[in-house]
Parts: structure tokens; C-alpha cells; sequence
């Protein structure tokens, strides 16, 4: 392993009084797909929007394929093309149809033409199984479909690196295991990825790495089988047993529950 | 509890739920009709006849009313429209914009022609400028000092109305767009400003509206007779023909257009509603 693609250094953020993240050290390599998990409120999805800049961290670097990120003289709009975004709540841009959804970016701000635009996106329309699709607009869609459009949109502008943010979390529980399954074949392909997720399954068999957080500090990191399988922290361990059976959760006295961020 | 009234409310009235809903509506069906009745009686019909809808004046005046009055209402009020529509553009920008004082100036333009009486305006553009600054003139005459009164006025609300439109985008949007790598600026105007113009179309609309009827305040301005908009010509032909039909013909000019843009605004706002479901 050579540069990482991905470099965070004493990354700390707050908003206001709340210290989000508090001192992040973390290297992903090129081609390795890394899940971060943890509690909500654990300071996650801060520290993935930290690494294209959609937060301004407080304190610390980000490096990105070898750029500073964090560099205030960087040029953030060419940096964030070479990083795909997947978001919770898909945000696809809901005037455009779904291939203008894939085009226009493209167009726009890599200034492809329109016939190098449309294959591109036809391409990875078909990539995430959805060509039948591209005429249609984004509220036809099923929840499932308009994340595997947002996938294809960010994987158009050929980014070295992908972030997804809770990528399943808003959608319907028999519709997670289709975007799971284009995203395991993005890993498959070697694409580097870093997850912000609470599927346990797809962490455990496609990541290279687990990180667990917790209160904005990675608590333990490790291979997934021995994160999410032989956890060595208590934190971790807690968490694990409430998520993989939420039904045997006790009630806590004044722990996590009262704590507002639990 | 819901059963113990039987036991111990005594009912005060005899009535059922059905005769009581009844009786009120069957009074205020009584108020109308006495009203209507009333006032059939004691109108004089043939004087109100002779003074609102004498057909041998109506007649009279075409077709001024169409190809001179009617179409430089519509003028005025498009060309308003423009200017109020490019001038809201800049100001709602202003007013989010992460300069201060740019956010101060907008705040102050909005607060200052909201606050204002429109023949105010009107006034200050068509009499207080043109006496300050001599040598100014507006471009195209009459026309664009109407298009500057209007276009001041109505810059106000819709500036409002399209900073209101903006901000109703999601934020994500935004996020998005900002991820592919959009600068700020391309994807305010590729993603965000299609999206809030969609948004406030019926506002918009609404404000046509109020500028169709605004227009008729050129009523102050010194015009010539081919000038002329719908309330000056109906006015200036009322007091030729001592008679109020011009007064009543203009008014219905009015109504041809503001009711059917208010049938479309209503229209795309159920569509809009149907479409958030």
C-alpha cells in the first residue's frame, strides 16, 4: 500500500457548545472499502461529510488521492469531483428526469458533450440495473430505484473514491438488498468506499475494515469478523447486542436512553 | 363522560342535533332572500340601467377600448412584470447573500416599497425624478416610466416571494449538487432556481394579477389619448358621456383577464398540493 486515498489527521468538529468529533486518525488505501458503525449521534456521518467538505471540520486534515481538502486555498469544486456522495435521503434533483439527473452534472461541470454525456450515463444506469428507467422521473420511482439512480449520478462523474451516508436508512426493508447488491459489485470492481452504515450484514461481509465510533472517537477497528465478531470493547459490544437484536434490549437506567444522543 | 348528561343536564331545548342545523340554515337563507327582495324593490331600475348599461354607449367605444386601452394595460403591466421580476431576482439573491451588507440593502428596499403606497411610487417616478434629473429620460417614454413605477412596486413582493421559493428546496439539493462538484453559483442557477421557480409560480402568478390592477394608477400620469390604459380611457369616456357604462365596460376588460389567472393560479396549486402529497 502506497498514499492512501483517504487521510484524516486530528479531524475535530463542533457545532457550537456540541464537540462532534473529537480527534479522528484514520487511513483508508486505494481500493479498500471501509464501514463505519456506531450509535447515532457517534459523530459518523460528521466525519464522512467532513472528507468532501459538506462540514468545515474545526481542527485537523483531510487528504483526498494526495489533496489537501482541508487546504483553504484547494480548489474544493475540482477535489469533489473525484468524490462520489451517496445520501440518506437520495437527493435526486426531482425536475430532471432520471437520465438529465445523470447528464447534467456531467455537462456542467465535467463540460462533456451531450452525446458523451448520455452514454456515460446510459452506461451506469445499466451498471445499477436500472436502463429501463431512463426516461422516467425521480417520484416514479421506488425508493430503492431513485438510490440506485443517485449511485449511478455519482458514479457518472468517475470518482477514484465513494462515500455513502446511511445509504439504506430511508428505505423500505425489502428494497435495502438492492442497492446492498450494487454496492457490493462497485466493491467487487475495486473501487474504494468508505460506508457510513447499520447493515451488519453487508459490513461483515463485504468491508475490508470495521471501524466502530462512539461519542466522536473511533472506540476499535479491525477486520469485520473480528470488530463486529469478537468485539474487544464493552462500548463496542453494548452497541452490537442492541442492534443485531433489538428485541432483547433492556431498559436502561440513565445510559443511553436519557442521554438524548443514545 | 358522555352518558351522564341524560342524568343530570336537564335539556334545554327540544330540538334534535338535525332541527337545530336546520333552523339555522333555514334563517340564514331568510336574511339573504329579504336582502335580495329588498333591494329589487327599492332600486330604480330604469336610472341604474340608464346610468351603467346604456348599449349605444357601450358601443361607442370600440374599438379603443381593445386596440388602444386593452393592449396598453397589458403593456404596462408585462413590462412591470419584467422589471419587478428581474429586480426581485437580484434583490432575493441579496438577501441571502453571505454579505452583510448587501443583506442590509435588499432588507431596506423590501421594508421601504412594501411600506409604500403604490401611487406614491408612481408619483415619485413620474413627477419627483423627472424634476430632480432633468436630463434623465426613461427609456421608450411613457411606457418604461410605467415599467420603473411597477417594476419598483412589485420588486419588493416578488423578491420576497423568490427567496421564499429558494429556501423551500431542500438543502440537500444544495449538498447534492455541491458533491458533483457544482460551484455555488451553477448550482443556484442549474438546480436550485428550477426547482423554487416551480415553487412559487402561483405566487408569482398572483402578483401579475395585482400588477393588472396596480397599472391603473398611470390614471396619474400625465398620458396622451393613444397612452391610455383601461381606467383612464373608462374614466375620461365617463366624464365625456356624463354616463358610468365606460366606468362598468372597463371594469369587465378587468375582470377578462384577472379571473382566468386566478382560475390558473388556483389550478396549478392543486396540482402542486397533489404532487407533495
Amino acid at each position: 500500500m502506497t498514499t492512501p486515498e483517504i487521510r484524516v489527521q486530528g479531524l475535530h468538529k463542533s457545532f457550537g457548545d456540541n464537540h462532534v468529533l473529537r480527534g479522528i486518525d484514520l487511513e483508508i488505501a486505494q481500493g479498500e472499502v471501509v464501514c463505519v458503525i456506531g450509535p447515532s449521534g457517534s459523530g459518523k456521518s460528521t466525519l464522512l461529510r467532513c472528507v468532501n467538505l459538506l462540514e468545515e471540520p474545526t481542527e485537523g486534515q483531510v487528504f483526498v488521492g494526495g489533496t489537501e481538502v482541508t487546504d483553504p486555498d484547494v480548489d474544493i469544486d475540482a477535489v469533489r469531483r473525484r468524490i462520489g456522495m451517496v445520501f440518506q435521503q437520495f437527493n435526486l434533483f426531482p425536475h430532471l428526469s432520471v437520465t438529465e439527473n445523470l447528464t447534467l452534472p456531467q455537462r456542467r461541470v465535467l463540460r462533456r458533450d451531450k452525446a458523451a454525456a448520455e452514454r456515460v450515463a446510459a452506461e451506469n444506469l445499466a451498471r445499477v440495473g436500472l436502463a429501463e428507467k431512463a426516461g422516467a422521473y425521480p417520484s416514479a420511482l421506488s425508493g430503492g430505484q431513485q438510490q440506485r439512480v443517485a449511485i449511478a449520478r455519482a458514479l457518472a462523474m468517475g470518482p477514484e473514491v465513494m462515500l455513502f451516508d446511511e445509504p439504506t436508512s430511508a428505505l423500505d426493508p425489502e428494497l435495502v438488498g438492492d442497492v446492498l447488491a450494487v454496492m457490493r459489485s462497485l466493491a467487487r470492481e475495486g473501487m474504494t468506499m468508505m460506508v457510513v452504515t447499520h447493515e451488519m450484514s453487508f459490513a461483515r461481509e463485504v468491508a475490508d475494515r470495521v471501524v466502530f465510533m462512539d461519542g466522536g472517537v473511533i472506540v476499535e477497528q479491525g477486520r469485520p469478523e473480528q470488530v463486529i465478531g469478537a468485539p474487544r470493547h464493552e462500548r463496542t459490544r453494548h452497541f452490537l447486542s442492541r442492534i443485531l437484536d433489538p428485541a432483547m434490549a433492556e431498559v436502561e437506567e440513565g445510559v443511553a436512553d436519557q442521554g438524548g444522543t443514545g | 363522560m358522555a352518558d351522564t348528561d341524560t342524568g343530570i343536564q336537564p335539556k334545554r331545548t327540544g330540538l334534535t342535533r338535525t332541527q337545530k342545523r336546520r333552523l339555522s340554515r333555514g334563517a340564514q337563507y331568510a336574511v339573504l332572500a329579504a336582502a335580495v327582495i329588498a333591494f329589487a324593490l327599492t332600486a330604480d331600475w330604469g336610472r341604474l340601467q340608464n346610468q351603467f348599461a346604456q348599449p349605444g354607449i357601450a358601443k361607442q367605444l370600440f374599438p379603443d377600448l381593445i386596440t388602444v386601452a386593452l393592449k396598453n394595460t397589458v403593456l404596462y403591466t408585462l413590462s412591470g412584470f419584467v422589471v419587478g421580476l428581474a429586480l426581485g431576482m437580484v434583490i432575493a439573491l441579496m438577501r441571502l447573500s453571505s454579505v452583510g451588507p448587501y443583506r442590509w440593502l435588499a432588507g431596506i428596499y423590501i421594508e421601504i416599497f412594501r411600506g409604500l403606497p403604490a401611487l406614491l411610487i408612481f408619483i415619485f417616478v413620474g413627477v419627483g425624478v423627472p424634476l430632480a434629473f432633468p436630463t434623465v429620460q426613461y427609456p421608450g417614454g411613457t411606457y418604461g416610466k410605467v415599467a420603473v413605477a411597477l417594476g419598483l412596486v412589485s420588486a419588493a413582493y416578488m423578491a420576497e416571494t423568490i427567496r421564499a421559493g429558494i429556501q423551500a428546496v431542500p438543502k440537500g439539493q444544495m449538498e447534492a449538487a455541491r458533491s458533483l462538484g457544482f460551484s455555488p453559483a451553477r448550482a443556484m442557477v442549474s438546480i436550485i432556481l428550477p426547482q423554487a421557480f416551480r415553487i412559487i409560480l402561483p405566487p408569482l402568478t398572483n402578483e401579475l394579477v395585482l400588477l393588472f390592477k396596480d397599472s391603473s394608477l398611470v390614471l396619474f400620469l400625465g398620458v396622451t389619448l393613444e397612452q391610455r390604459e383601461l381606467s383612464k380611457f373608462g374614466n375620461d369616456l365617463a366624464s365625456q358621456t356624463a354616463n358610468s357604462t365606460p366606468i362598468l365596460v372597463a371594469g369587465l376588460c378587468y375582470l377578462l383577464i384577472t379571473i382566468p389567472l386566478s382560475l390558473v393560479v388556483r389550478r396549478m396549486e392543486t396540482k402542486a398540493l397533489r404532487e407533495i402529497r
